[in-house]
């Protein structure tokens, strides 16, 4: 209903116009049509001449010349040389309001002579539609048309921001120049579509398109569904409740030059380093001091370098003097999400969240101005240092160093003399587990917690990170839980390796603890093992000596019953022979468990050392009671011989002296 | 205690001669060899016995200490063998007449006669029995070490080449039957050598502290005719015999004998020691 008295209306509206204008702007283009007809103002000589040919073909052809310069009476003339200046608002009222209080509008109120009215951008008389391609204003034409001022090299472009000077090329070369440009994109955005076609306002006024608050709902016009994409970096619907809390868009994306890559910022640096540049610099937090001085030139060599102040330090407000008064603590999550929710997991970030002053926060790792990649050798997160930044807090003698396990005392020093430290600080292998690989860098949480890395249930496969082949193997053998469903304990890595102080496996240290960290669950069969040779020459300290493994198997350990395992009917020959070359099957059948104490199991031993303790037992009993009834007459004996060799002695001499006397 | 001094003009009868006594030196050197580094791996499990294992040099030095002395052991095993059967040629013997006899080892039935005698002696129930050249003690002794070295040393041969004893046929398990008989037949050897025969032999009140004659091979023969009436009674009717009739051993090699057999018989007293301990403290 609305659309046929709509359309009633304008029909009445142009057939009435077409009969007073066909013979009105006859009378115009009397005198307006001679191409000479000038004027003169302020020394200017301005032409006067209308083409009625190339009006007829504009937007306004059906509105007759008094239609617009409503001042003409045209049974009046000529008409007065000072005409007032048409006034679009009669038609145009929005736009022209908007005009009103743009950039253009200030600069043509103050006289400025480059200022642009309706007709700079629209023309005077042939106005086309914006959507016809003869248009100055339709949308590929808009770039030149703004340029016409704003290119570099022009007045206008000399009297804004350096980094405002080339935005005509800036733009050519931007993904929406080139969109438009070099693909004929016309739904790309131009000029005007985010500074708008009138509203022009700079970006500080909050009117403004472009003014940080309002920007992203700029960009948001095209750019649906933004959150989605940046989904790591906006988290949600954070843009639009805490939007001072994130960067917009043009903090990564800078106006004109609008690349995938993160650029200038609106908030120049050096708006911060003029206060933070100063060494005193300080302010008061608990009755402290804490330095507020920023060393600029470490900024620029950090891993940040391509960053601004402001990207981090969001929370600035021109409301506030100084703008970044009290903005808080930088949240490193705005671009390290998932970094930033393990730390929020992690035992470091709970206790810092719950107030601990001893728990770390990002920057007490990365440090604050001075990030570093972990790639770079100095940087405090470089493999090779790992080990002593937790050792700061983690060391033997530091607070932290048994707070979670009594047990574990003397990490940092342990973790040194294991493989993995030896092999970092040593060898200088750079992919050696430090901390980090097996606690994770940023969700750190004690091995009780079913979460943590280095809990019971994930160790293998927080080894399997690096230990992969190991981790494959394991899985297969009996000590993992998909081959054995038990209730009890099964082994994982760390019950033979240890965990800071692994060892090499083929050194003496984890060979001679081997047997105990078996016989920690086996226990009746580490004993036996100690009866027979391998375990008593390894008490004796015999590094080649077979053990547990040695035969077993290590990680692919199996019962002797499966036909995999090493010690099957059919493997155990070849296992016997890795020591001894001329193993054969009757030697296999060694026992390497046996025990003379299990009569029932071993009955051979059993009567074997039985017979051989009566034996003893009767030897000695034997000899015990000659011995001790001897012993008393042998006394007396030794008594007889005594005196009886004396007696001998004595009729000796007594013969020696008769045969001397005679 | 004070000592009675015998004249030079004394007649010493040579008991051993240097054959004989040469083995027992061998006899005594790789014996205590073989009872110090067979007891580092038999209790193994007691520390002291790891720190003597490390002061020796480790279980690979002691286990070499242990195969030297085994074939020491072999050695004089057959040596002996070998000088019984050129003594039975030399003599012009019989093998049979190496069985029997007044100085034979073979027990007898005097032996029997004597031990049930010396039990009457010991009970105060009759006089001391006349010995002869070999008591029963001294037989059983002989013996020990007879059926010792083939019993130790067989088992140990297997203990030392177990693939060739199995490849030959031998089951697996028997290695470790082996590993018990090779090691309570010397504990039995050891403990016996070192308490009783010690004791019948040297520490008896009658020839305390030691008696030298295996090194020196000389006894007087008064003591001779005390100690062994029957011997001294064969040796006054065989003018054979009292060829063996002599001077007193050399000063310097009695006190080289008395040296070398304090030595020996303190390191048996301390390993003596050492099993009590061990047997105390570990085994099971």
């Amino acid at each position: 209903m609305k659309f046929l008295i709509k359309t009633i209306f304008i029909i009445t509206f142009v057939v009435t116009s077409l009969t007073a204008q066909s013979k009105d702007d006859q009378v115009c283009l009397d005198c307006h049509s001679d191409k000479t007809l000038t004027k003169t103002k302020n020394g200017k000589v301005i032409s006067l001449f209308v083409n009625g040919k190339s009006f007829a073909g504009t937007v306004h052809e059906q509105i007759s010349c008094i239609g617009c310069h409503s001042d003409v009476d045209p049974n009046n003339l000529p008409h007065s040389e000072l005409l007032n200046k048409v006034n679009c608002a009669i038609c145009h009222e929005t736009p022209v309001a908007h005009f009103e209080r743009s950039l253009h509008a200030e600069a043509l109120k103050k006289g400025l002579s480059l200022a642009p009215t309706c007709a700079s951008c629209h023309s005077k008389h042939e106005i086309y539609s914006s959507k016809d391609t003869r248009s100055k204003t339709y949308v590929m034409n808009i770039p030149s048309l703004c340029g016409q001022c704003h290119k570099e090299g022009t007045q206008v472009s000399g009297m804004v921001n350096p980094d405002e000077k080339k935005v005509l090329s800036d733009y050519s070369e931007s993904i929406h120049g080139e969109g438009l440009f070099k693909r004929g994109l016309i739904v790309t955005a131009v000029c005007t579509s985010c500074h708008t076609s009138h509203d022009i306002l700079p970006h500080t006024n909050t009117l403004s398109t472009i003014n940080r608050n309002n920007i992203s709902k700029t960009c948001t016009q095209c750019h649906r569904q933004i959150e989605q994409v940046h989904l790591k970096v906006i988290r949600g619907t954070l843009w639009e409740k805490q939007p001072h809390k994130i960067p917009v868009c043009i903090d990564c994306h800078a106006p004109h030059k609008v690349r995938k890559v993160f650029y200038d910022d609106s908030f120049p640096d050096d708006k911060c380093m003029k206060c933070h540049n100063n060494r005193n610099l300080q302010k008061v937090i608990d009755g402290k001091p804490v330095s507020l001085f920023v060393d600029y030139n470490q900024f620029k060599n950090s891993a940040h370098t391509n960053n601004s102040c402001i990207k981090c330090h969001t929370n600035i407000s021109t409301a506030k003097n100084p703008v970044c008064l009290n903005s808080g603590k930088v949240d490193c999550s705005i671009c390290h999400v998932p970094q930033v929710d393990d730390y929020n997991i992690s035992l470091h970030g709970q206790k810092h969240y719950s107030g601990d002053k001893t728990a770390p926060y990002c920057t007490d790792c990365h440090s604050t101005h001075n990030v570093q990649l972990k790639r770079v050798v100095s940087s405090p997160t470089f493999a090779r240092n790992v080990p002593e930044l937790c050792g700061k807090c983690h060391r033997e003698g530091k607070n932290i160093a048994v707070a979670i396990d009594e047990s574990n005392r003397g990490i940092v020093a342990n973790y040194r003399e294991s493989i993995h430290g030896k092999g970092l600080l040593q060898s200088g292998l750079m992919v050696t587990a430090t901390c980090v690989d097996c606690h994770s860098s940023h969700r750190e949480l004690p091995r009780k917690d079913p979460r943590s890395t280095v809990n019971t249930n994930n160790i293998a496969t927080t080894c399997a990170k690096c230990h992969l082949g190991i981790f494959e193997e394991f899985q297969k053998s009996i000590h993992s839980n998909e081959v054995t469903k038990t209730d009890k304990k099964l082994p994982v890595c760390n019950d033979c390796h240890l965990s800071h102080e692994i060892n090499r496996v083929d050194l003496t240290d984890f060979r001679t603890q081997i047997i105990n960290q078996c016989g920690k669950c086996h226990e009746s069969v580490a004993e036996t093992y100690f009866d027979t040779f391998h375990g008593k020459v390894s008490k004796l300290g015999s590094i080649g000596a077979a053990r547990c493994y040695d035969c077993h198997g290590a990680h692919d350990i199996l019962p002797t019953t499966y036909p995999q395992s090493k010690l099957s009917h059919d493997k155990i020959i070849e296992t016997c022979q890795k020591c001894h070359p001329n193993s054969n099957r009757k030697f296999v059948g060694y026992l390497t468990h046996a025990t003379h104490h299990n009569k029932d199991r071993y009955p051979y031993l059993y009567y074997t050392f039985w017979f051989m303790v009566i034996l003893l037992t009767g030897t000695f009993t034997f000899f015990g009671i000659h011995t001790i009834l001897w012993f008393p007459k042998a006394l007396k004996e030794k008594k007889r011989i005594k005196e009886h060799l004396k007696k001998i002695y004595e009729e000796k001499r007594a013969s020696e002296d008769y045969n001397r006397e005679d | 205690m004070e000592k009675i001094k015998i004249e030079s003009k004394s007649r010493y009868y040579e008991r051993f001669d240097a054959y004989s006594r040469f083995l027992h030196i061998l006899v005594i050197v790789s014996f205590i060899s073989l009872a110090l580094t067979g007891m580092i791996i038999k209790f193994s499990g007691v520390g002291l016995f790891q720190t003597i294992s490390k002061i020796m040099g480790g279980y690979a030095v002691t286990g070499f200490i242990h195969r030297v002395a085994a074939v020491i052991t072999f050695i004089y095993f057959f040596l002996h063998i070998a000088y019984l059967f050129r003594k039975k040629n030399r003599k012009g013997l019989k093998f049979f007449d190496l069985l029997r006899g007044e100085n034979s080892l073979v027990p007898n039935k005097n032996d029997y006669r004597e031990l049930v005698a010396t039990m009457k002696w010991f009970l105060g129930k009759g006089p001391r029995p006349i010995y002869g050249r070999w008591t029963y003690w001294e037989k059983f002794d002989y013996w020990a070490v007879f059926w010792g070295v083939a019993v130790i040393g067989s088992s140990g041969l297997i203990l030392w080449f177990p693939e060739f004893f199995t490849m030959l046929g031998l089951p697996g398990w028997f290695i470790n039957i082996a590993t018990i008989i090779h090691s309570d037949e010397a504990l039995l050897a050891v403990g016996f050598i070192f308490t009783y025969h010690f004791f019948n032999t040297h520490f008896r009140p009658d020839k305390f502290p030691m008696d030298t004659v295996i090194f020196t091979g000389k006894v007087e023969i008064d003591e001779l005719k005390e100690d062994r009436p029957r011997e001294y009674e064969q040796i006054m009717n065989d003018p054979e015999l009292q060829k063996k009739l002599g001077d007193a051993p050399p000063e310097f090699l009695t006190r080289t004998a008395k040296i070398f057999g304090f030595t020996a018989l303190t390191t048996g007293i301390i390993l003596i020691f050492l099993i009590i301990y061990s047997m105390i403290f570990l085994y099971n």
